[in-house]
């Protein structure tokens, strides 16, 4: 599935630049530690989260993650949004719970 | 080829620029994807370490015909006790950073999981120095 197909199945909001949606998402991680999030996420994953800080982009990146959904109505911090544009790095948002999130992905595989 | 890198021990914006950068260069190379993906985790967390318990310090990062070599020296307080802190869950990271989301305990364990070869050396109130080996081929 590609990332424009879950965030319009999920409602998702596209916090980062347009571009990249065509990315595949091949499964799902939830986490906010961040080392448990290295350790475990899977390249490809789309990662839910409520962290908000600039950290997120450097694990999402080097874990190779598909995009970060940003839960329960968390927007960015400052800054955030530009790193991720940098390094490609899509970020979604929207106000369901990591929950509801993980279950929606699961209903669509 | 080496590559040097300084670690600030303040600037949370750019901690993992080192991992990103040597990230990068490993695949303009064409390393294998899974030893890019051992080799940026176990770098990460150990960029991390620097700089959240170890004020910052230096990063050389090595490719070899087959394999990565990378070395983190800082002068930080240095680890006490190396076989607790190698334990999952054991972390002395403040509210302040857990709050960042680390702290979670697991950053040793990771390095030790995704890498061939670790070795710590730390003396208290001198600085510690890891070392780290992956392997480019099984
Ligand atoms: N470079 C270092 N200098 C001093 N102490 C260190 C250093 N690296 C690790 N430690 C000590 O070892 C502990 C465990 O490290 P580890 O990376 O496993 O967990 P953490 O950094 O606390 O949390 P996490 O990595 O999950 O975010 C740290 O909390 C710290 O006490
Ligand atoms: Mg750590």
């Amino acid at each position: 599935m590609k990332v424009s197909e879950l965030a319009k199945a999920l409602e998702l909001r596209l916090i980062s630049a347009e571009g990249y949606e065509d990315r595949e998402v091949t499964g799902c991680y939830i986490g906010d530690l961040l080392s448990w999030v290295m350790g475990r996420a899977e390249p490809g994953d789309a990662w839910i989260t409520i962290m908000s800080n600039i950290n997120i982009a450097a694990v999402a990146s080097l874990a190779d993650t598909a995009c970060v959904i940003l839960a329960e109505g968390v927007v960015p911090d400052p800054g955030v949004k530009e790193k991720c544009d940098m390094q490609d790095i899509i970020v979604l948002g929207s106000d369901k719970t990591a929950y509801e999130l993980a279950a929606g992905y699961a209903r669509l595989t | 080829m080496v590559k040097h890198y300084e670690i600030s021990g303040t600037d949370f914006a750019n901690a993992g620029e080192a991992s990103s950068d040597f990230k990068a260069m490993l695949k303009k190379i064409g390393v294998p994807t899974d030893v890019i993906r051992k080799v940026s985790i176990a770098m990460y967390e150990a960029e991390i370490n620097t700089v959240i318990h170890g004020q910052g310090g230096y990063c050389d990062a090595e490719l070899q015909p087959d394999r990565v070599i990378i070395t983190f020296t800082d002068n930080g307080p240095g680890i006490e006790d190396i076989e607790r802190a190698m334990q999952a869950g054991y972390s002395t990271a403040t509210d302040e950073i857990r709050n960042l989301g680390f702290g979670a305990g697991m950053g040793l364990p990771n390095i030790k999981k995704y890498t061939d070869d670790m070795q710590i050396e730390s003396e208290v109130g001198k600085g510690t120095t890891v070392v780290l080996t992956i392997k480019l081929f099984k």
